[in-house]
């Protein structure tokens, strides 16, 4: 996956990634990345740590999706389940001083950025105990001490807001980067693209990631987008760009690091565009009978933790015997965040009322 | 003590805070180079550079919210609007990320910063130039929501809010910058967000007016004053948080009240008002509450139907006579 550049392109306005591998339909096939293998050159370290989040993660949302029906969890839950890759893999080349923010699908990248998988629970539980203190739910979650600025509930909301956190990063004079995730309907909005012609006209070390799981809601790719090809739309901007297939965590990785570059020595902005799919509805209340089962169990042929999987047994970085362990593992730190979650109190009533303000006026 | 225009006195504010604190920052449409589409910035961009003072694309929510972001990451930004009706484009922000972010993040990120322009009624520009928004802003907690009626209020007004830690809609009256008036000089002259002023004390009737109307409701008082009718015009200042108890006070002293303002009546800032005084002074009152509030109709462009939709000296002057029952 070679990247983009602006300069002036020789041939067509097909994007690199070659139009030979493809995510199937419906994203045209010129337009699609090719399909990768996850190539194990990192450090065991790395790649362990890479496999432990995926799988927690997984797990993790799993077990969403049983508290969700057990009525433990309320409101909007939207799962991550099927493009663990895309954040996991992005987050894992960021510096604990980078920033994330992103939108309302954020159980997964939340916890890649370091909130325990108890904080994440607790605030789906509603608890004292949550990283938002019970006040902001599945879809707002924040930690200011691992720098993840919020799950966002409006869509593309989060990108003029990434934009304005690289823009101080910037103002500071330091080499902090931000990455921004969102869906591929986000880019229908106007946030989107006010976003990328400011970054790029002021040259904003801000990364922007799009999760394009091909459907808005339940609504396809080919039904909302004019131009599918979201990765096309960095040229309108003059901006860097890249295809990755999302579905596999170190091409994700390899394309957040070359953005990272480009992002803390020269204060440039990319756009990224990851070919992904979602397993779940859009939220638990979808029964998602806009698509098929059989598309569905395509794409989980090219599950993100299963090729990983594969790729790693392969090089010989993980035996089978590993694999069980860290299955029993993670079930232990999923079970744990459902006992912090409801062993943790339920906000105290006074909190309805704090918070409003940082400099309240007594009237 | 220097008199000066409503406008050097908020670029004063400007400059003074620009110069005070490194982390804030002045950007919107025309703000640098242009010198300020209403010259409030004028000069800005001379003394404290472009890194500080940033001309912006016309592109209202994107950099609403890029000022949003910078606040979460600790800078203290002010965004001009080249007038509040361009803040329309810029709503989701304003409200779902700058004024919710501290309560949905369970306290962990404020947002320092200051939304700023002129608002109300301008001249002959018709329906979409031409409108008083400040309800939209009061209804939301998490905003706070200023307008000053004088060059020294605008001053330290604008000071208040530029060093508050929460996110403010600062609405200054586009037919009002060239009003001058006393300012002093003192550069840490602030004056407190939430407190209301009684701009002129009065035992018969409490006027109570904002904005482009508080001149307009003293001279009201002063032409009533000649016919031994006493008023007391109250001036908010900040809409919210609102000083309900001094307009409350003055209400037990007069028992009789006028809301004067210029934006539409329904769901407006003054039927909020009259709720309250409703709510905390019934049984002080000898009349019902009465609004003055600008035509219930977009504004029109021909002059005569254009000074018809606003409230004027003569229209306060006959509402504090009806509810005086003169």
């Amino acid at each position: 996956m070679s990247s983009q550049t602006t300069e002036p392109r020789e041939k067509s306005n097909t994007p690199a990634g070659g139009a030979t591998g493809v995510l199937d339909a419906p994203v045209p096939a010129e337009n699609a990345p090719a399909r990768s293998t996850p190539a194990i050159e990192e450090d065991r370290e790395t790649l362990l740590k890479i496999f432990h989040q995926m799988l927690l993660i997984r797990r993790f949302e799993e077990k969403c999706a049983e508290s969700y029906s057990l009525g433990k969890i309320g409101g909007f839950c939207h799962l991550y389940i099927g493009q663990e890759a895309v954040g996991v893999g992005a987050i894992s080349a960021l510096r604990d001083d980078d920033y994330v923010i992103t939108s309302y699908r954020e159980h997964g990248q939340a916890i890649a950025k370091g909130i325990s998988a108890a904080a994440v629970m607790a605030e789906l539980y509603g608890k004292a105990g949550g990283c938002s203190h019970g006040k902001g739910g599945s879809m707002h979650l924040f930690d200011k001490s691992v720098n993840f600025l919020g799950g966002h509930g409006i869509v593309g909301g989060q990108i003029p807001l990434a934009t304005g956190v690289a823009f101080a990063s910037k103002y500071k004079e330091t080499d902090r980067v931000t990455v921004c995730f969102f869906g591929e309907a986000a880019v229908n909005q106007g946030a989107f693209h006010e976003s990328l012609n400011m970054a790029q006209l002021w040259k904003l070390p801000c990364i922007y990631i799009c999760e394009n799981n091909q459907y808005g809601m339940g609504t396809s790719l080919a039904r909302s987008m004019s131009l599918q090809n979201v990765a096309a739309k960095a040229y309108g901007y003059q901006m860097e760009s890249e295809f990755v297939d999302g579905m596999d965590v170190l091409a994700m990785r390899q394309a957040t690091q070359r953005a990272i570059k480009r992002a803390r020595e020269n204060y440039m902005p990319t756009l990224i565009e990851a070919r992904t799919y979602r397993y779940m509805g859009h939220s638990m209340s979808d029964p998602g009978n806009y698509r098929t089962r059989a598309e569905i169990e395509k794409y989980q042929e090219r599950d993100p933790i299963k090729i990983f999987t594969a790729a790693l047994k392969e090089a010989g970085v993980l035996s089978d015997q590993d694999i069980a362990d860290f299955e029993a593992q993670v079930k232990e730190e999923v079970e744990q965040s459902v006992r912090f979650a409801e062993e943790s109190p339920e906000p105290d009533p006074k909190e309805l009322y704090t918070n409003v303000y940082a400099n309240p006026i007594e009237n | 003590m220097a008199v000066m225009t409503m406008r050097d006195a908020l670029n004063q504010a400007l400059r003074e805070e620009l110069a005070r604190d490194q982390s804030v920052f002045l950007m919107g449409e025309e703000v640098a180079e242009y010198q300020g589409a209403y010259k409030v910035t004028r000069g800005l961009l001379q003394e404290f550079g472009p890194k500080r003072v940033i001309d912006t694309p016309i592109t209202e929510l994107g950099f609403a919210g890029l000022g949003v972001g910078a606040a979460m990451a600790g800078l203290r930004p002010i965004v001009e609007f080249m007038t509040f009706n361009f803040s329309i484009l810029a709503t989701d922000q304003i409200i779902n990320s700058a004024a919710k972010m501290l309560y949905m993040s369970g306290g962990q990120f404020k947002i320092p910063i200051v939304f700023r322009g002129p608002g109300g009624s301008a001249y002959q520009v018709s329906s979409q130039h031409s409108q008083a928004i400040e309800s939209w802003y009061a209804y939301f907690p998490g905003l706070k929501v200023v307008m000053p009626s004088t060059a020294a209020d605008a001053k330290g007004l604008l000071k208040s809010a530029i060093r508050d830690d929460d996110p403010v809609i600062f609405i200054e009256q586009e037919r009002m910058y060239g009003m001058k008036g006393e300012v002093p000089d003192d550069v840490d002259l602030t004056i407190p967000l939430g407190v209301a002023e009684v701009k002129r004390a009065g035992t018969d009737a409490t006027i109570v007016a904002r904005s482009l109307m508080v001149p307009v409701a003293l001279k009201a008082a002063e032409e009533l004053a000649k016919e031994g009718v006493s008023c007391e015009v109250i001036d908010p200042r900040t809409i919210r948080p609102l000083d309900i108890k001094t307009i409350v006070e003055s209400v037990k002293k007069t028992n009789r009240v006028v809301i004067a303002e210029e934006s539409h009546p329904f769901a407006g800032v003054g039927a909020e008002i009259s709720a309250e005084i409703n709510e905390r002074a019934f049984d002080y009152l000898d009349a019902p509450v009465k609004r003055v509030s600008g035509v219930d109709v977009p504004m029109p462009y021909a002059k005569n139907l254009e000074q018809l939709a606003i409230p004027d000296v003569a229209e306060v002057i006959a509402a504090v006579r009806a509810v005086s029952y003169l």
